[in-house]
């Protein structure tokens, strides 16, 4: 491997390093940890090269008037070339991944291994090396990226098959990947940013990856744009951090700020409400959510890896990161928490009445990532990470099923010449029968976003609530009261807005028309299997942090699972001083006895009932919204898409419209800045900028003119003028 | 005595001037910038009786760049007579703007 010197440096280091604190038995040494963030890189490397020379060929074979068949005479090096390098590159990088994680769950780590590679900028007083990061936290979010990455970019060689951009699609694919791990891995806030904004970069380039459309291009700007008010908070944050620390690395920061910052100060409160609004950007949070709806133009593999299971959870990555900070300011924390439940409930609730397919989806997501910042929020950081695994694995797994029912309902759709709509589930119905295994890896899917037990999302949103209903016992109790019961609410209503597309998809009669019906199949294998993965994820993904008291309980199999809170104990290094903050807060303010720990205060948490009974009733009470949802559903009279319309009453044309909330940003900002924009443009740049410019030229000329007519050719004259000049000097000089 | 000199040089230097301003014949105004130089030239010659030797070794190079001017500048006006057949220097303004 020709790239092998880069990354023995570094290792020889630590190679050594190793070797001189020999009696510390059990170091983790990383393994090609370089490696693992260059192989997307590379990929993108050679797809975007294929693409650049797909794109000149069909450049000339337009000009030469033909049309390039993709499917005639064998497919071109340029289509079969990215099938293997885009999700190979994947599949090495996770290999990777997965051989660090063995070797670091070997050893005792409890702290972050650095790897520096070079310094990046160093101006004195600021010094940025790039460094990669290698933590628990870190190798969780390597894992589901690369690992649900992998998966997803199996899937799009099945679902990007027949598109003419398909090298370009991959190039994009592979260089988001890059981005995120870069984001994940970084040892520093300035490299998280260069990764932070990459990922938004390829966020752009793929939510417009077919940009002849134009509302699809326009999506994508919309969603350039937002990031952009978000990444301002992010870098007003970075500031801040900066003027008061003097580094920007995780491990100073985290290491000196329970010292150098107060408790609850007004700087450590400004930094962390600057953060949650790059947060709330990256991860489609109030009031920054608006442009992950817009989003799903889209392909719907994207959809799945950047608007579903990756970048959208970088703002809750970004918290957990920075979960030291957050727990030295409960403003902060609430604040985090408060977002975070609203946002949870609000796009619940908009996601009851919508009829495409993937706008279900994506406010679905909206919702849960609310659940995530509530779990942040609480101080439950782990939980918050648990959740977004869980998240990554089902919500992916929503996305691609409904990616292969699209798939074959465009199919089916573009045989008979149809324009119905393919993405409406109004047009779908009864598709179980015709697709049976996306149904049913869906099915497991819905189930585990709706808490229901034995499914991954269970356990973590179930730990998530729990922490919310603990935390009502410290600072701002009755705000955690509140968020509370709204996140409880705002789960029985996923319950139902996901089993109501379930059924509106894959039940009831068919919808679609006899002709079209008859086209409808079965996904390919290279979609398939990546489904029956992540279903199988998705069922036992939530085993691995399953609290104590349900593991003993029959819920758990009465401790028949070999592990407990393993991720949580996983992540235990990572967030204990957070925790220990928080800790330490609630025994100054009398909340705490002091001989509790953090884990004894939550066994004592209010409402009664232990953890068990709170599990049971939440779970009993998804099941029954499931199956009411299923009955309730299957009762509606459905119209075709093109014979019903749109809702035109009540609160079903207000949830519709999402509650006008992009009518709403259109009048208060959006027009207001246009028209500023204008009056700018119109005003003061044409008349008064431009006039001050033609001004100064108009001055020049004139003068020129004034001057000009001095020189009249007459000899005498200019003798006259002479003289008189000299006279003024020697007047001027000597007298 | 010094100053005597000197009064006479500025009279002729004066003088030159006013020939320059008022004249419009070419060789008029050529003859009354040489009386210009040659005022200088005495100027020059009468410093020199008080500052050192300078003075007079400088009225040298002054001659010698008048002869030269007085070629360059008589070959002009030759030039310009044989094209306009006059020396009036009111009949050539055509360089202006």
């Amino acid at each position: 491997m020709l790239s092998m010197g880069i990354f023995s440096l570094p290792l020889a280091q630590e190679a050594a390093e190793a070797a001189a604190h020999a009696e510390a038995a059990g170091h983790f040494e990383p393994f090609l940890p370089g490696l693992i963030v260059l192989l997307p890189l590379l990929g993108f490397l050679v797809n975007g090269v294929l693409a650049l020379v797909h794109g000149r060929r069909s450049a000339d074979a337009v000009r030469r008037g033909e049309e390039l068949d993709l499917d005639t005479g064998g497919r071109p090096s340029t289509h079969t070339l990215p099938t293997w390098v885009g999700p190979g590159v994947l599949l090495g990088s996770f290999l990777l991944v997965v051989a660090n994680f063995l070797r670091m769950r070997g050893v005792e780590l409890h702290e972050a291994v650095v790897v520096n590679y070079w310094t990046w900028m160093d101006t004195g007083a600021f010094r940025v090396e790039a460094a990669l990061q290698l933590d628990q936290l870190s190798m969780i979010m390597m894992l589901v990226v690369t690992g649900v990455g992998f998966l997803i970019h199996v899937f799009s060689v099945g679902y990007m098959k027949d598109d003419p951009g398909y090298p370009r699609y991959f190039a994009y694919l592979n260089l988001f990947v890059f981005f995120m791990l870069v984001l994940v891995t970084g040892a520093s806030f300035p490299v998280m940013f260069v990764g932070w904004e990459g990922v938004g970069l390829c966020s752009y380039l793929l939510i417009g990856f077919w940009f002849g459309d134009r509302e699809k291009s326009d999506a994508g700007k919309k969603a350039f744009i937002v990031n952009r008010i978000g990444d301002f908070g992010f870098l007003i944050a970075l500031f801040l951090i900066f003027v008061q620390m003097g580094t920007l690395d995780f491990v100073e920061v985290m290491g000196r700020a329970p010292d150098e910052l107060v408790y609850g100060g007004a700087l450590v409160t400004a930094v962390t409400l600057f953060l949650l609004l790059g947060a709330a950007g990256k991860s489609a949070q109030i009031p920054l959510y608006v442009w992950l709806p817009d989003a799903m133009a889209g392909p719907t593999p994207v959809s799945a890896l950047i608007h579903a299971a990756t970048m959208v959870t970088a703002g809750v990555y970004m918290v957990a990161r920075s979960s030291v900070l957050f727990a030295l300011s409960p403003v902060g924390s609430v604040t985090v928490a408060g977002i975070g439940v609203a946002t949870a409930l609000f796009a619940a609730t908009i996601a009851l009445a919508q009829y495409d397919i993937k706008k279900v989806l994506a406010y679905s997501t909206v919702s849960q990532l609310g659940y995530m910042f509530l779990g942040v929020g609480v101080g439950a950081y782990a939980a918050g990470v648990f959740h977004l695994m869980t998240h990554a694995f089902f919500k992916a797994l929503l996305f691609l099923g409904s990616g292969a029912v699209i798939h074959s309902m465009h199919h089916a759709l573009h045989h008979t010449h149809s324009h119905d709509d393919p993405q409406d589930m109004r047009n779908m119905g009864g598709l179980k029968k015709f697709m049976p295994l996306t149904a049913f890896t869906m099915w497991v899917a819905t189930l585990a976003i709706a808490g229901i037990w034995p499914f991954a999302g269970f356990f973590s949103k179930d730990e998530i609530i729990w922490y919310a209903g603990a935390a009502a016992t410290g600072p701002f109790a009755s705000f955690y009261t509140v968020f509370w019961v709204l996140a409880l609410a705002a789960a029985m209503l996923t319950a139902f807005y996901m089993t109501r597309m379930m059924v509106m998809t894959f039940h009831g009669s068919n919808r679609t028309g006899d002709e079209e019906a008859k086209h409808l199949h079965e996904a390919p294998l290279t979609m398939t299997v990546p489904l029956s993965v992540l279903a199988f994820l998705s069922v036992f993904g939530g085993w691995i942090n399953v609290p104590e008291a349900i593991r003993n309980s029959f819920l758990g199999g009465f401790g028949a699972l070999p592990m407990s809170e393993w991720l949580h104990d996983w992540l235990d290094p990572v967030t204990h001083t957070a925790t220990a903050i928080r800790e330490e807060a609630l025994v100054a303010g009398g909340f705490l006895d002091g001989e509790h720990h953090y884990h004894g205060y939550l066994e004592h948490a209010p409402f009664g009932g232990g953890e068990l009974t709170w599990a049971l009733a939440s779970t009993l009470a998804a099941l029954v919204v499931v199956l009411v949802a299923v009955s309730v559903v299957r009762r509606w009279q459905i119209e075709p898409a093109a014979k019903a319309g749109e809702p035109q009453s009540g609160l079903k044309k207000v949830l519709y419209n999402k509650w006008y909330v992009d009518e709403l940003y259109d009048l208060i900002i959006v027009r207001p800045v246009l028209r500023t924009s204008r009056f700018l443009w119109r005003i003061v740049d044409s008349v008064i900028i431009d006039g001050l410019v033609n001004l100064s030229g108009g001055l020049a000329k004139f003068a020129g003119f004034v001057v000009s007519l001095f020189q009249t050719g007459s000899v005498n004259t200019y003798a006259f003028i002479l003289t008189v000049g000299v006279l003024l000097i020697l007047w001027t000089v000597g007298f | 005595m010094l100053t005597q000199a000197l009064v006479l040089s500025a009279l002729l230097f004066a003088l030159g001037t006013f020939g320059v301003l008022v004249r419009r014949n070419a060789i008029i105004m050529f003859l009354c910038i040489e009386l210009q130089l040659n005022a200088v030239n005495l100027a020059l010659v009468v410093f020199s009786r008080v500052a050192g030797i300078d003075g007079q070794v400088f009225v040298f190079f002054v001659m010698t760049v008048a002869a030269a001017e007085a070629a360059v500048g008589l070959a002009i006006i030759i030039s310009i007579f044989r094209h306009y057949e006059t020396v009036n220097v009111n009949s050539f303004n055509l360089l202006k703007w």
